[in-house]
């Protein structure tokens, strides 16, 4: 049995199910993700967990022992708030203790650990401040102390860099995965940016609906999503007009091009679809399809151009790298698109 | 123009407040004759009965105090943290000391409470305090709560109460050392305006039959002629400086407090 097993959890608020048949285990020392559009139930997963909800059925179990009934203040979990939620009365440093004090921790372990954590987080010197007096970042790196200060079994945290400003976030998130790594600690992160979760987690587990759609590392999710749902939520993607030849053969035919594709496709309507930076401008060695185009849009981003094209009525989205002796194709311009039969992903529907 | 009839209406309200202030404080200080003197207040102070019913309400008062915040912040947080719906109804209950005279609640209690009742608590001196106290504990509702929900309003009590939760805090450790420290600046308020309203009370303590201070100045007020005045000018000290502490506690505390 994985470390934190949730299995088959349900949660209804009166007629509405927020959270359907919910099964995830996850390892000691992982980091899982959340991932999903506002409402698909991830904060109610993750609240489950901490005791702030009952499910309404299923079972979470802890190590072996089963929490489902525990009162949160039991569980000894860490949790992280999206709105940091010091106590505005207490110092950086009784923030960090307060979970010790509960505990009945003596002073000077007390002390002692408190320092600890503020080393940690990198905040050695601001023991004495009042969290007012910091900055969101700051509140937020105090907060995640005030969790791991007394050793919990499970780390939870709920959106943690969506009030920080983008520079912060990032700089934040290395830091949350770097202080991870070192404890070993099991977490739970919810978010509803892709980049975050893809950037941070082991296991990515996207939701929609108050299910789970698919649980895989980043790169299988990005590469090999099982749904619709989850290809157009991960990343770009681009769904190509495809029309299936023989489904058992792998043969379509793609804005007119007959394709072979290594693998069988799943029986009923198929889609095929492709990540923007899979599609090469021109005619690129390995890249097996090719496909007549004309340019729409041209957005010079810098180190990137993404190009919009027009393949048999379809808009295709594609990047390409800036070369200082090459310069962007003009809008309106015919041009040649290739790519890899291996990068198409099938999407049923 | 606008300007000037501003300060003409200011200059009316102050002169309107003032006057008779000034009137009673001028009156208080002739009680020897042809020249100002403190004799009405020496006599007042001096006054063992003054002494005895002084100190009876402020013991009472803190007893009020002391039940008031035990009933109102737990309460207050409930409503808040579980039974947001209820709000509306919890507000227009502590409210209703307002519209419901003291005479009626002291008679209702008299009635409930009297000697051949299940509970007769009239029947002894302490029995008759206790009713006392939460007799001012009723007067004084609609202030504590009003301050102690006004003050959880500043503060993100689910997300704090989750956060103490999450560090293993029971119900008891969350109302001392998350609840209470954030709203104590309103309980403080709520606290001197209960004060203010116990030390002034008379028709309880008067029908309730106990040697409060309201009571006392009645009879001097009935029976001498410069000490009430004096008298009154000493419960209105006593009502400033609360408010005062108030003003200046308020202050005090901003430097510890908020900003989000």
């Amino acid at each position: 049995m994985a470390y934190l097993d949730l299995r088959n959890l349900e949660k209804s608020f009166g007629a509405n199910r927020v959270v359907r048949d919910f099964t995830l285990g996850v390892e000691q020392g992982e980091f899982v993700s959340l991932l999903g559009p506002s409402g698909c139930g991830k904060t109610t997963v993750l609240r489950m967990v901490a005791g702030f909800e009952q499910p309404s059925a299923g079972s979470i179990r802890i190590d072996g022992q089963d929490v489902t009934a525990l009162r949160p203040n039991q569980r000894n979990i860490g949790m992280v708030f999206q709105a940091y939620a010091l106590f505005p009365n207490l110092t950086v440093a009784q923030n960090v203790a307060f979970g010790l004090r509960v505990k009945g921790m003596s002073r000077r372990e007390m002390r002692a650990r408190v320092e600890e954590m503020l080393a940690l987080i990198g905040l050695p010197d601001l023991g004495g401040r009042y969290p007012f007096q910091l900055s969101g970042g700051q509140q937020q790196r105090v907060a995640l102390a005030r969790a791991l200060a007394p050793q919990p079994r499970v780390l939870l945290l709920d959106e943690p860099l969506s009030a920080l400003d983008a520079k912060i976030r990032v700089a934040l998130r290395e830091e949350i995965r770097a202080i991870q790594q070192r404890l070993g600690i099991t977490t739970i992160f919810v978010t509803h940016d892709q980049e975050e979760a893809m950037a941070l987690s082991d296991r990515i587990v996207v939701m929609s609906g108050g299910a789970a759609e698919q649980v895989g590392t980043p790169f299988e999710i990005y590469n090999r999503p099982a749904t619709r749902f989850v290809a157009e939520f991960v990343g770009t993607l681009n769904i190509l007009p495809t029309t299936v030849e023989d489904a058992a053969a792998g043969r379509v035919r793609l804005a007119g091009q007959a394709v072979a594709l290594d693998r069988p496709l799943p029986p009923g309507p198929v889609s095929l679809a492709i990540r923007p930076e899979a599609v090469r401008l021109g005619r690129a060695p390995g890249h097996d399809v090719v496909l007549p185009a004309r340019i729409a849009e041209v957005h010079f981003l810098g180190a990137v151009i993404r190009l919009r094209a027009d393949v048999d009525g379809t808009r295709v989205a594609l990047d390409s790298f800036n070369t200082s002796d090459m310069p962007p194709p003009k809008a309106g311009s015919a041009v040649e698109l290739s790519l890899r039969a291996a990068d198409l992903i099938a999407l049923p529907g | 123009m606008k300007r000037l009839w501003a300060w003409i209406a200011l200059a009316l309200g102050l002169v309107y407040f003032f006057l008779p202030l000034i009137g009673t404080l001028e009156f208080s200080l002739r009680k020897r004759r042809g020249e100002y003197s403190l004799d009405a207040y020496v006599a007042v102070l001096e006054d063992p009965k003054f002494q005895e019913t002084f100190s009876y309400s402020v013991i009472m008062a803190l007893f009020t105090i002391a039940f008031g915040v035990l009933l109102v912040v737990p309460t207050a947080y409930w409503v808040r943290l579980r039974l947001p719906r209820a709000r509306p109804v919890v507000e227009f209950l502590t409210l209703l000391p307002l519209v419901i005279p003291p005479i009626v609640v002291v008679f209702g209690y008299i009635r409930l409470y009297n000697t051949s009742s299940i509970l007769p608590l009239t029947g002894s001196a302490m029995g008759t305090n206790v009713l006392l106290m939460l007799g001012y504990a009723t007067l004084s509702l609609p202030y504590m709560y009003r301050a102690v929900d006004t003050g959880l309003r500043t503060i993100d009590v689910a997300t704090l109460t989750e956060a103490a939760q999450s560090l293993g805090a029971g119900w008891v450790t969350i109302l001392a050392r998350v609840i209470l420290p954030n709203v104590l600046v309103a309980v403080l308020s709520g606290a001197f305006l209960t004060f203010a309203i116990v030390i002034g009370e008379f028709v309880m303590a008067a029908l309730l039959n106990r040697p409060a201070f309201g009571p006392y100045m009645q009879l001097i007020g009935a029976n001498k002629a410069y000490e009430p005045a004096a008298l009154a000018v000493i419960a209105f000290a006593i009502t400033w400086a609360c408010m005062g502490l108030i003003q200046l506690l308020t202050r005090f505390q901003r430097h510890v407090r908020v900003a989000r």
